[in-house]
């Protein structure tokens, strides 16, 4: 028998490597089937998804649109006081139904194609010409409007953040959270009204998961934001400890700022760009105010699969994540203050949003370093990626010198997409 | 308005723009007098009265220090801009301040060549003419889109 050379299989199905959570394939940032895949059993599958603040939708009538991966999405508040959402996808034909980013006032939504009404609830209430037009014409009598509308979502409201999910099957939000990963929320947004300040959308030029794995690394941070290391806003060696939930799609870093401590020593043997000259002109950048009394100056928290929410100092964000195409991702900055800040306190927030954001002293990096992996992989599909930062396992840690919550982000991956 | 002011005005946009784009930064925060605000935000943001920006600053030490980071801390690619400064619209002249707006377009060229255009959008100036020279108390960059392709290093 001739031998035949075997070309491998660039299929999902195709084994994780035996090593477990301390490898990754990087065919998963690459291929058409991941991304296929990925929409159906993460974004359609069963996890929460941010959608808005509450704050974004005051009033009834008031609505924003949005995606849950490649899924339009249309979240609307009704007379009724509650949140809704559904599919931005007209019953009829499938075009989008709302074109605006947000509004006010919307009594229902009317595809501009066919002039099919929806509700505040995403229930079809109108059909044009649905009995023709001087008896002749219209749609058949079996044609019944409560047969068709576009698919809505599950809501669950945490803090006035509302998340939405097309499944079913999702767990109630406490329970997808858990008690750590709950209260982290609750320290930030807990029993405060929040107010938006800014909105930004930052295009990466890479897969989605390569973000969310950036987000959940906190080993990374010291190294490559410079910015962070040089201020002593975030010393591996401060105190400071990583949290990952029971499925490992959450996690939550926290430092404390410890500005007595000596120089690290340790970074000083590493080589490591921490013993700058720099010195800032205007420090009141870095003179924020003492927020949530507890000494806590970042507290970076994420939400499997798509969802960041900020503490650097009193720059507060969400951010959400949404997959473009396989190898180009939205991230959606929302900056946000409280009703009750002092002007001084708006002024801080407003300049430390220098910190984050596209142009953030130590965000920044995160907006590329993606593109140098998705580029610096592209040859490379049958080879992978290393997580043995910390050991191999995925729980939590008080040293933030690991990969745990990363291998975290990979164990709730490869549960959902059945990997 | 006198030809003078609006001469003073192109002048000041134009150095501004070639300061930016001959990579000559530590001068950028020169263009402004020491209280300054400076600001990179969008249309959208601006439309709604959302205060946060991109950059935001309002000392000329924090303009300094952001030309510093991106000497010293920050990390990304090597890459330049062209700007393409618009015709200035005079909206106020009073007591030597001139308030103007001017459309902009920025082309970003990365090292391996590649052009796109990275922003356009209108420079909302307060100039204060000082010696026959503006100099601007005020920036406010608003970017009509509100995507920022990759990051945003380089001032606008």
């Amino acid at each position: 028998m001739a031998e035949q050379q075997t070309i491998p299989k660039q299929s999902h199905e195709q084994a994780w490597p035996a090593e477990g959570l301390t490898r990754v394939p990087y065919r998963v940032f690459q291929t058409e089937e991941s991304y296929r895949t990925e929409q159906q059993r993460i974004f359609h599958g069963p996890s929460w998804h941010y959608l808005a603040l509450e704050v974004e939708l005051p009033e009834p009538g008031d609505f924003r649109t949005t995606k849950i991966g490649d899924t339009p999405v249309i979240v609307t508040r009704d007379s009724d006081g509650e949140i809704y959402a559904f599919e931005n996808r007209c019953a009829h034909r499938g075009s989008l139904i709302c074109l605006d980013t947000q509004g006010k006032g919307k009594k229902d939504f009317s595809c501009v194609y066919h002039a099919w009404t929806y509700d505040r609830q995403g229930n079809l209430t109108g059909v044009a010409f649905k009995d023709g037009v001087k008896g002749k014409g219209g749609m058949p009598d079996t044609f019944r409007m409560q047969d068709h509308r576009p698919r809505k979502l599950r809501i669950a409201l945490l803090h006035g953040l509302i998340f939405g999910s097309f499944s079913e099957d999702v767990p109630l939000i406490e329970d997808y959270l858990g008690e750590e990963i709950s209260s982290g929320i609750e320290r930030v947004l807990g029993g405060r009204t929040p107010v938006v300040l800014g909105r930004f959308t930052q295009v990466l030029p890479n897969n989605w998961k390569l973000y969310m794995e950036n987000v959940k690394d906190s080993y990374h941070a010291s190294i490559l934001h410079l910015f962070f290391t040089t201020f002593e806003l975030n010393m591996l060696s401060q105190k400071g400890a990583i949290v990952v939930d029971e499925s490992g799609g959450h996690h939550v870093s926290y430092s404390a700022m410890d500005r007595e401590a000596q120089k690290d020593l340790e970074y000083a043997r590493q080589q490591i760009r921490s013993e700058s000259e720099y010195k800032l002109a205007d420090p009141s950048l870095l003179q924020g105010f003492d927020e949530y009394h507890d000494g806590v100056t970042l507290q970076i928290l994420s939400v499997f699969p798509t969802f960041v929410l900020q503490q650097i100092q009193n720059a507060i964000a969400v951010r959400q994540i949404v997959p473009r195409a396989i190898d180009k991702t939205d991230l959606n900055w929302t900056y946000i203050g409280f009703t009750d800040d002092t002007p001084e306190q708006r002024l801080t927030r407003i300049k430390q949003g220098n910190l984050v954001g596209p142009a953030g002293y130590i965000s920044m990096e995160d907006g590329c370093v993606g593109g140098f992996v998705q580029r610096g992989i592209a040859g490379a599909p049958g080879q992978e990626a290393v997580l043995e930062m910390g050991g191999s396992q995925a729980q939590s840690s008080e040293s933030r010198v690991t990969e745990a919550s990363v291998r975290g982000f990979w164990k709730a991956y490869r549960s959902n997409m059945g990997l | 308005m006198s030809n003078n002011v609006y001469q003073m005005i192109a002048r000041a946009l134009a150095e501004y723009a070639r300061c930016i784009d001959d990579d000559r930064l530590e001068e950028w925060p020169n263009h402004f007098h020491g209280a300054c605000v400076y600001k990179i935000t969008t249309a959208a943001n601006y439309r709604d009265g959302l205060e946060a920006g991109i950059i935001f600053a309002n000392s000329r030490g924090m303009l300094t220090d952001r030309v510093s980071a991106l000497r010293e801390a920050n990390i990304y690619e090597r890459q330049s801009y062209r700007h393409i400064i618009g015709q200035p619209s005079i909206l106020s002249v009073d007591e030597g301040e001139v308030h103007s707006e001017t459309p902009f377009l920025v082309a970003r060229i990365l090292q391996d060549g590649d052009t796109d255009i990275f922003a356009t959008g209108r420079y909302f100036d307060l100039y204060k003419l000082e010696d026959g020279e503006a100099k601007l108390n005020e920036r406010t960059v608003v970017c009509d889109s509100s995507r920022i392709d990759t990051l945003l290093a380089l001032p606008l």
